[in-house]
């Protein structure tokens, strides 16, 4: 039965995709049912920019429900609850009006929420969804508030009518408006410091869904703010622009920060979705800069590179989710100390697992590199734009682009070395088990897009331009170079993976060919590790998460606070033979102590006032009552 | 696309038979500097050699990942020789950038990096992760400078750049290019593995970084790994040459100018092997949670000079 309905959900997506590329290249269509949805009704429209995060989706969702065909019977949670959030991710680029916007919004914020109490006996799990809730609920107020504002200055819910009538707003709404929905959809888009919830609810859920929630819920957060940005709220001024690039960096940096210090193979991968938001904000916010500034082609460049990358994300994320859901499967843990040696035991999935993790890394010729290539060029060429402050902004958001790229890689340097290499740490590890073959087709898929995005930007660019070029309202250039080479801006620089993929083919064969042909790769024994003279090589010899992380815990200190802990417990005899010993090196969080944990103990300590109001007995509130009645009464 | 094929060929020839001779002149230089006779020029030849025709001792604790790495460090390499400008102003492959040439790099990194772990050795871990780090860390002046040099030049094409600066040699004297050459010079330290953030010369395990990655290597794979660290050297140094001393760098393939250009690329080369061999002599090894404080120096410098571009405009 669920087997079904997910083979069903599989189809729905391939139909979605196909509707979304039919999108992009220009069938517009609007749908209107009135009744469904208070307040105007549920109201349909496509556009290439609808088309395209609905293209999006419906790959994820193909792929991921094929997935979960194999992964069925493992997991135990509402089916119906899968639907509704696929369903949901669906309807939210193609709203064309505040209800129908939100009504979809918060399915598709109830639906995931449900899908993270998974584990509804865990407590950490439980943790999660309350905390998910609650910043969830926090960014729907946010953009009902900003909604409903602008609804009620332009006389209207129906988004077309917003683009025309906010120019007329006065500033100061705008820029309250544009907080509010901003702080909104930031808070969804996982958007450094409204990060918290993301960490917590993307592990908790099933992996396929944490492949949805990573690979495409968070980019319709990016989506909301493309739209305000370039669209509802007309054309933005420069301080929109500098916040979304500043937000862009330090989401960045600090998402990978703490990616590279988290042993949690699932929770690693969900603080890597914070950093890919920040690049893909960095080139959104780019792009608002460049139009504030009358650049329309380099606003178009920007946001092209920003749309690339919300693409390759969605693929690659959801690829090593898939891949960490499969390791979670053979080995029933998420800690990736427990792990290692899992590349002999499931193949299929290391295999997998090392293409996502070149992918999102940026090494060419994969996907990720072209869409960090594009986002350089864009951010390179801000000369052009004759304001040394707003220079100054992007050299910054330059620098962070490049030690994020930096340490990306180290972080799945550590994600696969550590998780698939060496020795298993674990009974688990030793014992475990490839993933079944429908979900290993369901990572193939992603796979395959990710080489194919990596190799085809000629293709892909074009496409991005024609869905970018209404957006930011500029003329898409007339040629991106030729069939092979991409060409950006009259050859500011050009790129052709296709060449760099065939020399590094041709390097790997020539050497390879010429030395077997010699006879040189025959000489090979096999042999143990050299272990420095000691007799055996055991798994406790080999390097951890925890201390492949340690020089960046050093280096970035002032960042992380590390609390070093350690307790040996000495044979009483000599100090210098130790029985036990134990070794914690947490990171803490900046935004939990110093943000988060006192506006709690604020607001617990105002309900706390608040409650001596709740006696308890019944004359107290009937004597509540009439106060307000008689309080009205006298306003009135 | 003959001459192109064959320029490509005898670029990638130039560079691989030429890594392990600038390897070798830069020990001689520095074994000479500090009064010994050290070894000859060709020696790293010789080893080449006798790597491969030695038997490779593989741990059984590795996977496919180790056996694949050197050929894939190898044909970076070889990537690179086609993206590098070396003989002719233009490189073969001229859609080439500084942007892809630093990624090429880091796919080398990234699979030694892997390599190192997957024998199991606290070794391997060790030198894996710290590579990682300072890799890491150099990012951020790479992207600055390459900003720098891209300003001035007005692309990031690599023979754009070199073609710009040539044409214009006041351009290429501007003291704002000059700190983008100290940034990119101290980078070069750090990701080739030389003194003071790496010492290439010692096996002592509580400072080393590069060689404790390789140290389960042996054989064809240690053979090809060192051989791939030579061509990066070899690499970085003409192209820091080539992008901050332009000159003499024939623009059309032929005969006669091919060889040309061999000899302007050794002659500058040479310059720099010196410079090298002084500064690694004069200079100690930083301790490794110092290494960030330079590269942040380096980091300062390439700053500086993209400032100098704006405020200059």
């Amino acid at each position: 039965m669920a087997g079904l309905l997910y083979a069903l959900t599989v189809a729905a997506g391939v139909a979605g995709a196909g509707v979304g590329v039919a999108g992009m290249l220009g069938i517009a269509w609007t749908v209107r049912v009135d009744g469904v949805v208070p307040l105007g009704g549920l109201e349909l429209t496509m556009d290439p920019l609808a088309g395209f995060f609905l293209a999006v989706i419906g790959v994820c969702t193909a792929a991921a429900s094929l997935y979960a065909v194999g992964a069925a019977g493992e997991t135990h949670y509402d089916i119906g609850a899968y639907l509704a959030f696929v369903g949901a991710l669906g309807v939210v680029p193609l709203a064309a009006n505040a209800m129908t916007f939100l009504v979809a919004w918060e399915i598709m914020s109830l639906a995931s929420w449900m899908l993270v109490l998974d584990r509804r006996d865990d407590a950490e799990a439980r943790h999660a969804a309350w905390v998910y809730a609650v910043m969830t609920h926090a960014g729907l107020a946010c953009l009902l508030a900003g909604m409903l504002l602008l609804g009620a200055h332009t006389g209207s819910l129906r988004f077309a009518d917003w683009s025309a009538a906010a120019p007329a707003l006065s500033p100061g709404l705008r820029n309250a408006v544009w907080l509010l929905l901003a702080l909104g959809f930031a808070g969804k888009a996982g958007v450094i410091p409204l990060h918290v919830w993301l960490p917590l609810a993307h592990p908790a859920a099933p992996s396929h869904v944490s492949a949805l929630m990573s690979g495409v819920m968070i980019k319709l957060g990016v989506y909301g703010l493309v739209r305000v940005g370039f669209e509802w709220l007309g054309p933005a001024p420069a301080a929109w622009g500098v916040v979304i690039l500043l937000a862009g960096a330090v989401s960045a940096v600090v998402g990978v920060l703490y990616a590279l210090v988290d042993p949690d193979l699932k929770r690693l991968l969900a603080f890597c979705s914070i950093e890919n938001v920040g690049i893909i904000l960095i080139g959104v916010g780019g792009a608002m800069l460049f139009r504030h500034a009358g650049l329309e082609a380099l606003a178009l460049l920007a946001l092209v590179a920003a749309l690339y990358h919300t693409v390759n994300h969605a693929m690659f994320k959801a690829l090593l989710f898939l891949g960490a859901g499969a390791v979670v499967h053979g080995t029933g843990t998420r800690n990736m100390e427990a792990m290692g040696g899992l590349i002999k035991r499931m193949p299929w999935t290391a295999g997998c697992f090392l293409l996502g993790s070149m992918a999102i890394a940026g090494l060419p010729p994969l996907n990720g590199f072209v869409s960090e290539w594009l986002t350089f060029q864009a951010l390179l060429q801000n000369i052009r734009l004759e304001e040394p402050a707003l220079n100054l902004v992007f050299v910054v958001a330059i620098a962070a682009l490049a030690l994020t790229a930096g340490l990306a890689a180290a972080c799945f340097v550590k994600a696969f070395g550590i998780t698939f290499l060496a020795l298993p740490r674990g009974d688990a590890a030793a014992r475990a088990h490839d993933a079944t073959p429908a979900m290993r087709l369901g990572m193939l898929v992603f796979a395959a897009a990710c080489v194919l995005l990596g190799l085809g930007p000629t293709v892909v660019v074009p496409a991005l331009g024609r869905v970018a070029g209404p957006v930011v309202r500029a003329a898409t250039p007339a040629t991106w170079g030729g069939a092979t080479t991409l060409s950006i801006s009259e050859s500011f620089a050009r790129l052709s993976t296709l060449a760099i993929a065939a020399a590094l083919v041709v390097g790997v064969a020539v050497p390879f060919v010429t030395l077997a042909l010699a006879g040189v790769s025959r000489r090979r024994r096999l042999y143990e590790t050299w272990g420095c003279g000691r007799m055996l090589q055991t798994a406790r010899m080999e390097y951890t998460a925890t201390a492949f992380a340690d020089p960046f815990k050093r280096v970035f200190r002032f960042f992380y606070r590390p609390e070093k802990q350690m307790q040996l417990d000495v044979h009483p005899e000599s100090r210098f033979f130790v029985r036990r010993m134990a070794y914690t090196n947490p990171a803490r969080s900046l935004f939990e102590d110093w943000l988060y944990r006192p506006v709690l103990a604020a607001l617990l300590a105002i309900v706390a006032r608040v409650q001596r109001l709740q006696s308890g007995s019944a004359t107290a509130y009937l004597t509540y009552i009439f106060v307000a009645l008689l309080v009205l009464l006298v306003l009135r | 696309m003959t001459a192109d094929v064959i320029l490509a060929v005898i670029q990638v020839l130039v560079v691989t038979a030429g890594a392990p001779l600038l390897v070798g002149a830069l020990r001689t230089l520095k074994a000479r500097l500090v009064g010994r006779r050290g070894p000859r020029v060709l020696q790293p030849y010789a080893n080449l050699a006798k790597l491969l025709r030695k038997e490779a001792v593989v741990s059984t604790t590795t996977s496919w990942i180790f056996r694949v790495t050197p050929y894939v460090l190898f044909s970076t390499m070889v990537a690179a020789a086609l993206i590098v400008p070396l003989l002719l102003a233009r490189p073969v492959l001229d859609f080439a950038g500084l942007v892809l040439l630093m990624y090429l790099f880091v796919i080398g990194t990234f699979f030694l990096a892997l390599a190192g772990l997957d024998a199991g050795s606290a070794f391997g871990g060790m030198g894996s992760s710290r590579e990682v780090a300072v890799a890491a860390l150099a990012e951020p002046t790479i992207m600055v400078a390459i900003l720098a040099l891209a300003l001035r030049a007005e692309t990031t094409s690599l023979g754009g750049i070199v073609e710009r600066f040539a044409r214009d040699p006041l351009l290429a004297a501007n003291p704002g290019h000059l700190l983008a050459f100290s940034a990119l010079f101290i980078v070069m330290l750090a990701e080739t593995g030389r003194l003071p953030v790496d010492n290439p010369a010692t096996h002592l395990e509580l400072t080393m970084i590069h060689e404790a990655m390789v140290l389960e290597y042996s054989g064809h794979y240690l053979a090809l790994v060192e051989w791939a660290a030579a061509m990066k050297l070899f690499l970085f140094m003409t192209l820091l040459a080539n992008l901050f001393l332009p000159w003499g760098m024939p623009a059309a393939a032929a005969p006669l100018t091919i060889l040309l250009g061999l000899i302007v690329l050794a002659a500058k080369l040479a310059v720099l092997t010196v410079g090298l061999a002084l500064l690694e002599t004069a200079l100690a090894k930083l301790r490794l949670f110092r290494v960030p404080e330079l590269l942040a120096g380096s980091f300062a410098l390439a700053l500086l000079s993209v400032l100098s571009v704006f405020l200059l405009r």
